[in-house]
């Protein structure tokens, strides 16, 4: 080589500084980190604007959920494959104007409930007397979430009840019980589910129910013929169970027309959510799979067309375990939120923020990912995650739940797992081949993330600074005024955890505004029914849903948060029917309850 | 994975195309890379990001141009640097842009800083990605389950990485690598208990086909006798062994990164002291 002492002194000074390089990144990265750690309720309210306050036990809510136990030749992996079932929906079953949740356990035997409003800041259990508590039967199968939605239009929600087994419709008698109508409705005998959605996708006024499958149907579970049940691939597995939309027929009946209407996949459902995408007028059907790509699922009002590929959403494969649908610009688009696994120094899927490319739109539309330019891909083992003003300034804010199996906190099952996760599908696919967890976690005790949107294309997170410190393992978030305060409070539920309760304080100087619609010609919850305020020069968009998150349901009342002083110009509702409304300057601070006009 | 693993022939020359059509072309590697990527993101995307792998590549490339300018006084060949730059583009996992082209810099420099009586002690992507696993946990991961779960790929890359290290003379480190896994998988298993399916799977997996292809068969990190070549070969499977019982993920390359510079440095030491007693005989016996 030729070089002098010098350059030779110079090199070796540039290699030690490249080295360095990430000792530096990170130390800054920590400082930054401890600097947001601690919480004050002032500070967080001067600084951020809002603060979270866990108050379950005070709200007279103590429920746990409890996991299920499969067949005992999964013993060895058995956390990790009974890893689901705490969900949370939140529903006015009564229609008494205050709104009431409902939530999952997963233990045979083990029972759901229904925590009533008590206007009073506290909750009563009222599943058990209304007939939804004792759902998880042995040999029924053991529930892994809930969707509402008036599919008789009586003007009372009712309950479908998604389960690894025997898939139940409850209908919602006026608010004081419920009967199973489940055959009635001519319902599968056995689906092993995580999500299903409510929503009217060829705008006839009767809701739809669109069921997505996780493990196959053929399988038990609890009676396994052999234990080659786990997927074939970690990211491209298609041997997961079927897809199934309902039509709904009228007079309690339905149908089953997935083949028919495009939607024919054996990918691994973990989340969906559905939201007219394009402003067709039509409801599109996002679909998040677990080890493998996204499936968006074009309308037309008749029929489906998948396009993951075309609009971009589809390509990389994940583990998707998320949908939810946010205008997070304030420029009247929805972009879509997907989470998968993240887990430091082993594997970097990064969740997803699709948006809009800039210049297409209807059917040539396109979506990239945002999710590192604004901050929000790395959140750990992401499950459950929603969109909501929680500090009412305008912009929509994003609360995501995360952590997978909390067992022996000094000892990882990850090193096992991605031993076999990259292995020929022959091995994966078969339980035998999976070493014991023995107690081991796989990406538990994780924290939370609150992402504060800034408004100016940005999102921090504020978690530990407003008071979100629980390390659970998160499934399902919900999003929910629940004492009608003007005020975006958080429920979520954990993974063999408490039903966690946080309160929403809210510094006074932002304002708010709240629409419950209620569908005539449309379906009566008015799922699909979508708002467009203006205020302030912007415009931000949301719509009713029948469903979103993981293994959850947000209120159907919609909130908008408006900042300091806010001038608004307009609502602008669009029914699924078609018909729009505009309501011309209407008040902050206030609860507008609209009915679609004749 | 940094260099071409084929020997210039020293035969007398064939016709020049029959030598960009043959095995021996010392770009027949880069482009066997290149293949392997373009069909794995075209069948299974594993590239979520196109700038991010040409950016490992471009830095690659621009940090082996200037040091090679300053410090061999040419312009150097640029086949080891891109193959170095694309091997850090797949197997780098990160949010951000700088860990790869920090990774990239990093094995590059590391050709011209950590070297010992004129070679370089380690493979270059193995030590760059080894680092920033080592120190940048937090942001980077390898690729890992990104190659589907399906034989073909696999059987696809054996057979054509197979021929070109059988012409390349280089196939008995991959053998001797391969025989010594499986067996030590089996070791693992009856140690652990675990099932020997889980302990085989690994290899079953394409990813690891990069590893026993380019990263353990390159010509400039690998001992010149064959009998040694397969004694570092066994020897990254023996301590990649150890690493797995601790559980280690990335236990190959840790294994190579541990194993390889040690191995070098003994052979080259040998050779000096060798030349030194061929050169001195008389003195050498006067020692002994």
């Amino acid at each position: 080589m030729k070089h002098g002492p010098t350059t030779r002194v110079l090199l070796t000074l540039f290699f030690l500084g490249l080295i360095a390089t990430p000792i530096v990144i990170k130390r800054i990265s920590a400082r930054k980190k401890a600097a947001e750690a601690s919480f004050d309720s002032s500070s967080a309210l001067a600084r951020h604007g809002f603060y979270l306050r866990e108050v379950s036990h005070e709200a007279g809510v103590n429920f746990t959920n409890e996991a299920p136990t499969l067949d005992p030749k999964l013993t060895p992996i058995m956390p990790e494959v009974a890893s689901m079932g705490a969900s949370v929906s939140v529903v006015d079953y009564d229609r008494d104007g205050w709104p009431d949740f409902y939530v999952t356990n997963s233990r045979e035997g083990s029972r759901n409930a229904l925590y009533h409003n008590n206007h009073d800041g506290t909750f009563t259990d009222v599943a058990p007397q209304l007939g939804i508590a004792d759902v998880n039967q042995s040999g029924t199968g053991v529930s892994m979430g809930a969707v509402w939605g008036d599919y008789d239009n009586d003007g009372y929600e009712d309950l479908y009840l998604i389960k690894w087994g025997r898939p139940e419709l409850f209908h919602n008698d006026q608010g004081h019980g419920f009967t199973r109508v489940s055959e009635q409705a001519s319902l599968p005998k056995w689906i092993n589910a995580n999500t299903a959605v409510w929503f009217d996708y060829d705008g006839d006024g009767k809701l739809d129910l669109f069921v997505g499958g996780y493990y196959n149907e053929n399988i038990d579970l609890w009676h396994l013929a052999n234990t080659k049940m786990m997927p074939e691939s970690f990211e491209y597995a298609q041997n997961g169970g079927r897809k199934y939309l309902f039509h709904n027929l009228g007079g309690g009946k339905f149908e089953e027309v997935s083949a028919k209407l495009g939607i024919d996949s054996r990918r691994w459902a973990l989340a969906s959510g559905a939201a007219d995408l394009r402003g067709t007028g039509h409801p599109d059907l996002f679909v998040a799979n677990d080890y493998g790509v996204s499936e968006l699922y074009l309308n037309d009002g008749k029929r489906f067309h998948e396009a993951g590929k075309e609009t971009g959403i589809g390509f990389a494969p994940k583990s998707g375990m998320d949908v939810a649908f946010g205008d997070i610009f304030n420029q009247g688009k929805y972009s879509v939120y997907v989470s998968n696994i993240s887990e430091d120094g082993v594997l970097i899927q990064g969740n997803n923020l699709w948006t809009p490319k800039d210049g297409t739109s209807g059917a040539a539309i396109k979506y990239e990912n945002l999710a590192r330019d604004l901050g929000v891909e790395l959140g750990g083992w992401s499950f459950g995650a929603q969109f909501g003003d929680l500090n009412n300034d305008g912009n929509l804010d994003l609360y995501l739940t995360n952590g997978n199996i909390s067992l022996d906190h000094n000892k990882s099952y990850w090193y096992d797992f991605a031993k076999v996760a990259g292995g020929n599908h022959s091995i994966i696919e078969d339980a035998k081949n999976w070493p014991s967890m023995e107690g081991r976690s796989l990406s538990g005790y994780q924290q939370k993330r609150v992402w504060l949107n800034d408004g100016a294309g940005k999102f921090v997170d504020v978690a530990q600074a407003v008071g979100v410190t629980d390390t659970y393992d998160g499934r399902a978030v919900a999003l929910v005024d629940l004492w009608n305060r003007g005020v975006l409070d958080v429920l979520v539920a954990n993974e063999r955890g408490p039903l966690l309760i946080y309160k929403n304080t809210v510094t006074s100087e932002n304002k708010w505004i709240e629409f419950q619609l209620e569908g005539t010609a449309s379906n009566r919850s008015a799922i699909g029914a979508q708002v467009a305020l203006y205020w302030d020069g912007q415009e931000q968009i949301q719509e009713v849903s029948g469903g979103s998150g993981f293994a959850a349901q947000n209120d159907r009342r919609l909130h908008f948060g408006l900042g300091k002083v806010p001038r608004i110009d307009k609502a602008v509702i669009r029914w699924p029917s078609g018909k729009v409304q505009t309501i011309e300057n209407p008040t902050p601070d206030k609860l507008y309850s609209i009915k679609e006009p004749a | 994975m940094s260099q071409q693993a084929i020997a210039v022939p020293l035969a007398a020359k064939p016709p020049q195309w029959k030598t960009w059509l043959s095995l021996e072309n010392r770009y027949i590697p880069p482009v066997f890379i290149t293949l392997i990527l373009l069909i794995g993101h075209f069948t299974y995307g594993i590239l979520e990001s196109y700038p991010k792998t040409l950016l490992a590549i471009g830095t690659a490339i621009a940090t082996e141009l200037i040091l090679g300018r300053i410090f061999l006084g040419k312009w150097p060949n640029l086949a080891s640097a891109y193959i170095s730059g694309i091997s850090v583009g797949i197997l780098i996992r990160s949010p951000g842009f700088w860990p790869y082209a920090l990774c990239a810099a990093i094995a590059i420099t590391s050709k011209y800083v950590l070297r010992f009586n004129g070679r370089h002690l380690w493979n270059p992507s193995n030590f760059g990605i080894c680092v920033m696993l080592f120190l940048a946990s937090e942001s980077v991961a390898t690729l890992s389950i990104q190659w589907g779960n399906n034989i073909w790929p696999m059987v696809v890359i054996w057979i054509l990485g197979s021929a070109i290290l059988w012409r390349a003379r280089r196939l008995q480190i991959s053998a001797t690598y391969v025989i010594s896994f499986l067996a030590l998988a089996f070791v693992r298993a009856w140690i652990t208990h675990d099932p020997w399916q889980s302990e085989i799977a690994p290899i079953t997996g394409p990813e690891y086909q990069l590893f026993i292809f380019f990263m353990i068969t390159d010509p400039r990190t690998t001992l010149r006798s064959r009998t040694g070549q397969c004694m570092v070969a066994f020897a990254v499977a023996v301590v990649e062994m150890f690493l797995r019982l601790d559980q280690s993920v990335y236990a190959p390359l840790y294994a190579l990164f541990l194993v390889g510079p040690p191995a070098l440095f003994i052979e080259t030491w040998m050779n000096k002291r060798r030349t030194q007693a061929a050169l001195h005989p008389q003195q050498d016996i006067t020692r002994s």
